[in-house]
């Protein structure tokens, strides 16, 4: 009886909510509002030093988001690494013995490296930078992870603690060079406007997979057998 | 009413079909999914709105994508503390009533 | 004529999965299922001219996503049908 009631009270919540979205939705989309913020953002593209929008936007125009983004992302990164419990990266436990991993592993890593490579350098004047360049490479060291590579540099310490805050420190860095320097914050300073960004991209595609990367390690995984005993291993 | 309109009413239905599992279901691997799809949802109503008068807009876009990364760390992040909820507690969902409706992967 | 066709097919399968992805009984299936609505919108963010979210989610909705919750259901199934047993007795 409570179990209806309570399916109805949220099947009628849930319907009402989205209702409600897709009224709002319908009545803003009849708006006829000019916006004009991709016209803006044509005109103002020359001055961004990049030549695809998207990137513009991301790295320059808006790069207060993207500097918190990557704040936000260390941050999850710490508590994640907090929580780890993988006493040894070469637990035995942790490797997929299968042969076809292996075969995937030699022809696919050596590409995804490529790949995030080329993401990362397309981004300037086509669709790709550093968050798909990050996210491939983060997926090349998962599936490293899987055939049991070890990945010493993973474990808590000096390097993974660079590797995590590398790119928000490199923003912010140049975020307060530029405000020093008299500018706004983060108004990067004329004629190295590409040059920067490039490095900032770079170092964002390193921050963002050990992110991820220190992420997927940290979940818990030995202690199969009693739940109580999470701590001696 | 344009293709971008479309998408964007998809995306007030699966918001809404995120919500009712995220209220639903207790599995919380399942409460994630449900999360995520939510998630998704808010993403095409973003894009889906301002591209529906005036072609392409890369604003939302990037807006966007770096809400896509901030999810996957998040959702990442959410798997960890599961996990590690699950070795301390043997439970896969909040409340221990032995009649939820989640089916287990069993 | 086509092109809406196609959207609206896309949508519809939009929903089936992401519904079916909640509702199915299996947690391994709907981990499954919930990679193909991942791969579903890469394509839908195609269609609404977004090349660089789909690249993003192709990498991190297809790929990572379900590398991460595959790798959680085994371990939370695979722990559980051990740890059931023992949990019979104990409860």
């Amino acid at each position: 009886m409570i179990r209806t009631l309570r399916i109805l009270a949220i099947t009628l919540a849930c319907v009402a909510f989205t209702g409600m979205l897709a009224t709002s939705i319908w009545t803003i989309a009849g708006n006829s509002d000019p916006g004009n913020l991709p016209q803006l953002l044509s005109e103002n593209l020359d001055r961004s030093g990049v030549e695809h929008p998207v990137t513009a936007v991301l790295l320059n125009f808006r790069s207060y988001d993207t500097l918190l983004e990557i704040g936000v992302l260390v941050i999850a990164g710490i508590a994640g690494i907090s929580m780890a419990k993988t006493a040894s990266l070469e637990d035995p436990q942790l490797r997929t013995a299968d042969s076809l991993l292996y075969a995937l592993q030699r022809w696919f890593v050596p590409l995804m490296l490529v790949l995030a490579g080329y993401l990362l350098w397309a981004g300037a004047d086509r669709p790709g930078g550093a968050f798909q360049a990050g996210a491939v490479l983060a997926a090349t060291g998962v599936l490293l992870r899987l055939g049991g590579v070890p990945m010493e540099f993973l474990r808590p310490g000096l390097l993974l603690r660079l590797g995590l805050a590398l790119g928000f420190t490199v923003f912010l860095l140049v975020a307060v060079a530029s405000a020093i320097a008299g500018d706004a914050f983060l108004a990067y300073p004329p004629g190295m406007t590409k040059t920067l960004i490039v490095v900032i991209e770079s170092v964002l595609t390193l921050s963002i997979a050990m992110v991820l990367l220190a992420l997927f390690v940290s979940a818990p995984v030995n202690d199969a057998e009693d739940p109580e005993e999470g701590s001696s291993s | 009413m344009t293709s971008s309109l479309l998408y964007a009413l998809a995306g007030a239905i699966l918001c809404g079909i995120g919500l009712f599992g995220l209220l639903w279901l207790s599995h919380l691997l399942r409460k994630l999914l449900a999360f995520n799809i939510m998630g998704s949802g808010v993403f095409l109503v973003m894009v889906g709105l301002p591209q529906h008068q005036g072609g392409p807009d890369p604003v939302p876009q990037a807006l966007v994508l770096t809400g896509i990364v901030v999810a996957i760390a998040a959702t990442a992040l959410a798997v960890v503390l599961i996990r590690r909820y699950f070795h301390l507690s043997g439970m896969t969902g909040l409340e221990d009533e032995p009649a939820s409706p989640e089916r287990g992967p069993e | 004529m086509v092109e809406w066709l196609l959207d609206g097919l896309l949508v519809l399968a939009l929903v089936v999965t992401a519904a079916a992805a909640l509702w199915s009984a299996e947690l391994f299936r709907a981990v499954v299922v919930f990679i193909a609505f991942g791969v579903l919108m890469a394509v839908a963010w195609v269609r609404l001219r977004a090349p660089d979210i789909a690249l993003a989610e192709a990498a991190i909705g297809a790929g990572l996503t379900g590398v991460l919750l595959l790798d959680a259901v085994s371990h939370l199934g695979g722990k559980r049908r051990r740890a059931h047993k023992p949990g019979d007795g104990r409860q």
